[in-house]
């Protein structure tokens, strides 16, 4: 396990802020950011099909004139500013962005500017735009080379936040944007404070909390959280092996990881104060 | 050793948690109804409660192993961060202050590239106008039969007058005035963000643009009506070719930065150019919305030639005296 990269440190950016601290921010995955836009999408289609009909039923007595220049105006300002209106609030997400958990965010320590937010949309037009009409254009024999020469060129732009490190949008890049996850706080209940009740039952000598490093502490943390049946009696096995452990009469699986967690916590935490991080099994620190 | 007295993280963790809590309720009020909806108190308690979880923050990092601590700690600080750095100042503030200094500031900054970008049109225009007078088969291939609407060189004087004074019928003005504007708004955006491939694209617009006003101008001074779609074209392209220009210079001034980083690096470089460029164009966009008001209206309700040109080269004027025009600098004040 030593030599894999964690997906949270490929992901992991440094924002500090005035104060000096790091706050490691994720830069959000290419998947959560086609479904925001999809939902994006969905979501101005259905407007716009309302808006149609509204218009038209309320238009009647104004006459077709006036509808055909209600409905013009509302499709440009929702398709051009429905992202800018978004973004410029306290949120910095489309409706769909919020759903997805992701927000745009100044890629230096300055201010998500209007500027910025105006920029990145802008730039929409080629990266979407560009390569449909391309697509939709006929295909006689010249023609048909003419739009596949330009569907390859626009393509650049469409798949351009594939090719660069920090996922960036032609439209991000000119507007010193990105986009980072932007998870809902939300504090986990401690399992150290758990074992409380299962103190009599369980004690282990300081071998046996010598066993692991930082890194199986997290995974433990992870499987007793997830709470599958099959890894925690897998778990609890590997674990009573490797500390030869001998699993009591009725010694439930899930108890004796808890218990043992907190042990193992305890004593990382204990030398993590003399200034010793052991990192995992392997560290002899 | 085994866990018989209670974790230190635990102990931080319940004692500091209260303050965290504070922080996300007051957090959760300010994106939901905004910063005017908090009390004095929690005003004044914002920036102590956030600095407090900084501080949280890195005492967790260095001393817990709890990660549901440390990551939710993260998501609260960042949170915190960005509405207290992250967001901009109220609306109203921006629109004013844009109107005021930044949009002609950032017009004045681009005058090298705005000059650029009025030659090649000229320069496309004078070509095309040359061309056509002397072979009219040239028009057809600059200009697309939507766009010419009987107006070419096979039609009759006549006719061509006509265009100039009655197109489309007034009861569709509103209409064709908001069809242009989405139409325009979309060449120009298309002006502006393909400068980010090097200018290259750009200008080639430009010129198109530059093309398709020479031959029109042309087959009309051919029926020596060269005075007349004069006005016809001034009263709206003071405004609307004005406002294509200037997007052409904004894609431009991206498109340098890209091309020619200089110190910086190349995305540093295009970011820093995006500022200005991008202020420029949302100004754009508004000069097309007139635009759109004066060719669809102006330009059909007034028929008179003198009416036509005194408009177009008024709001000319206007234009640069806004952009180039001299200004107290903030300093001043």
């Amino acid at each position: 396990m030593a030599g894999v990269i964690s997906q949270r440190a490929v992901d992991q950016r440094r924002l500090i802020t005035p104060e000096g601290i790091d706050l490691q921010v994720q830069l959000s995955d290419i998947g959560a950011r086609i479904g925001a836009y999809v939902i994006d999408q969905i979501i101005i289609y259905v407007v716009l099909v309302a808006a149609f009909f509204i218009i038209i039923f309320g238009g009647i007595a104004a006459g077709p004139e006036v509808v055909i220049t209600i409905f013009i105006l509302v499709n440009f300002f929702l398709r051009n500013f429905y992202y800018m209106f978004f973004e410029m609030g306290p949120k910095a997400a489309t409706p769909g962005k919020r759903i997805s958990k992701i927000r745009v965010a100044s890629r230096t320590q300055a201010r998500l500017s209007a500027n910025a937010v105006f920029a990145r949309n802008a730039l929409r037009e080629i990266e979407i735009n560009l390569p449909l009409s391309f697509l939709a254009m006929s295909g006689d024999s010249v023609d048909g080379w003419i739009a596949l020469l330009g569907l390859l060129w626009s393509g650049i732009f469409l798949f351009f936040p594939l090719f660069n490190k920090d996922r960036l949008r032609a439209g991000d890049l000119i507007a010193g944007t990105w986009v980072v996850r932007a998870p809902k706080p939300i504090l986990a209940n401690d399992l150290a404070s758990e074992k409380a009740d299962l103190d009599s039952t369980y004690s282990f000598t300081p071998e046996q909390v010598e066993a692991y490093g930082v890194h199986e502490l997290h995974v433990l943390e992870n499987v007793i959280r997830a709470n599958e049946q099959q890894t925690v009696m897998d778990v609890a096995d590997r674990i009573r092996n490797k500390i030869k452990w001998n699993k009591g009469m009725s010694e439930v699986d899930l108890d004796f990881l808890k218990a043992y967690y907190a042990a193992l916590r305890g004593r990382l935490e204990t030398r993590l104060l003399f200034g010793v991080r052991r990192k995992d099994k392997f560290d002899k620190t | 050793m085994a866990g018989q007295i209670t974790l230190k993280s635990h102990r931080f963790r319940t004692e500091r948690e209260q303050s965290w809590r504070e922080l996300e309720f007051i957090l959760k009020a300010i994106e939901g109804r905004g910063m005017k909806s908090l009390s004095d108190e929690q005003i004044v308690a914002l920036p102590r409660l956030y600095r407090s979880t900084l501080s949280s923050l890195s005492v967790a990092r260095a001393t817990s192993l709890d990660q549901g601590v440390i990551t939710y700690l993260e998501s609260l600080s960042a949170r915190a961060y960005y509405i207290l750095y992250g967001s901009q100042v109220s609306l109203g503030k921006r629109i004013t202050s844009f109107f005021l200094r930044d949009w002609p500031m950032a017009a004045k900054s681009l005058w090298k590239e705005t000059a650029i970008s009025t030659a090649l049109t000229l320069l496309a225009a004078v070509l095309a106008f040359i061309l056509v007078k002397n072979n009219p088969d040239w028009f057809y291939t600059f200009m697309p039969d939507s766009m010419a609407q009987g107006r070419t060189p096979a039609a009759s004087t006549e006719t061509l007058r006509d265009t100039l004074y009655h197109d489309g019928d007034e009861s569709g003005l509103g209409m064709f005035a908001s069809y242009l504007f989405s139409h325009n708004s979309k060449v120009a955006m298309f002006a502006f963000a393909l400068g980010f491939a090097f200018c290259i694209p750009t200008a080639i617009l430009l010129l198109y643009n530059g093309f398709i006003l020479g031959s029109f101008i042309a087959i009309f001074s051919e029926k020596s009506l060269g005075f007349e779609v004069g006005g016809w074209l001034i009263i709206h392209g003071a405004t609307e070719i004005f406002a294509i220009i200037l997007a052409g210079a904004a894609g431009m001034h991206i498109g340098k930065a890209v091309a020619f980083p200089g110190e910086l690096t190349r995305t540093e470089s295009a970011s820093k150019a995006g500022g200005t460029a991008s202020l420029l164009m949302a100004g754009v966009i508004i000069m097309l919305f007139f635009a759109g008001l004066l060719e669809g209206f102006g330009r059909q309700l007034i028929t008179n030639d003198l009416l036509r040109y005194g408009i177009g080269l008024g709001t000319l004027t206007m234009w640069l005296l806004y952009f180039y025009g001299p200004r107290r600098v903030e300093g001043e004040q």
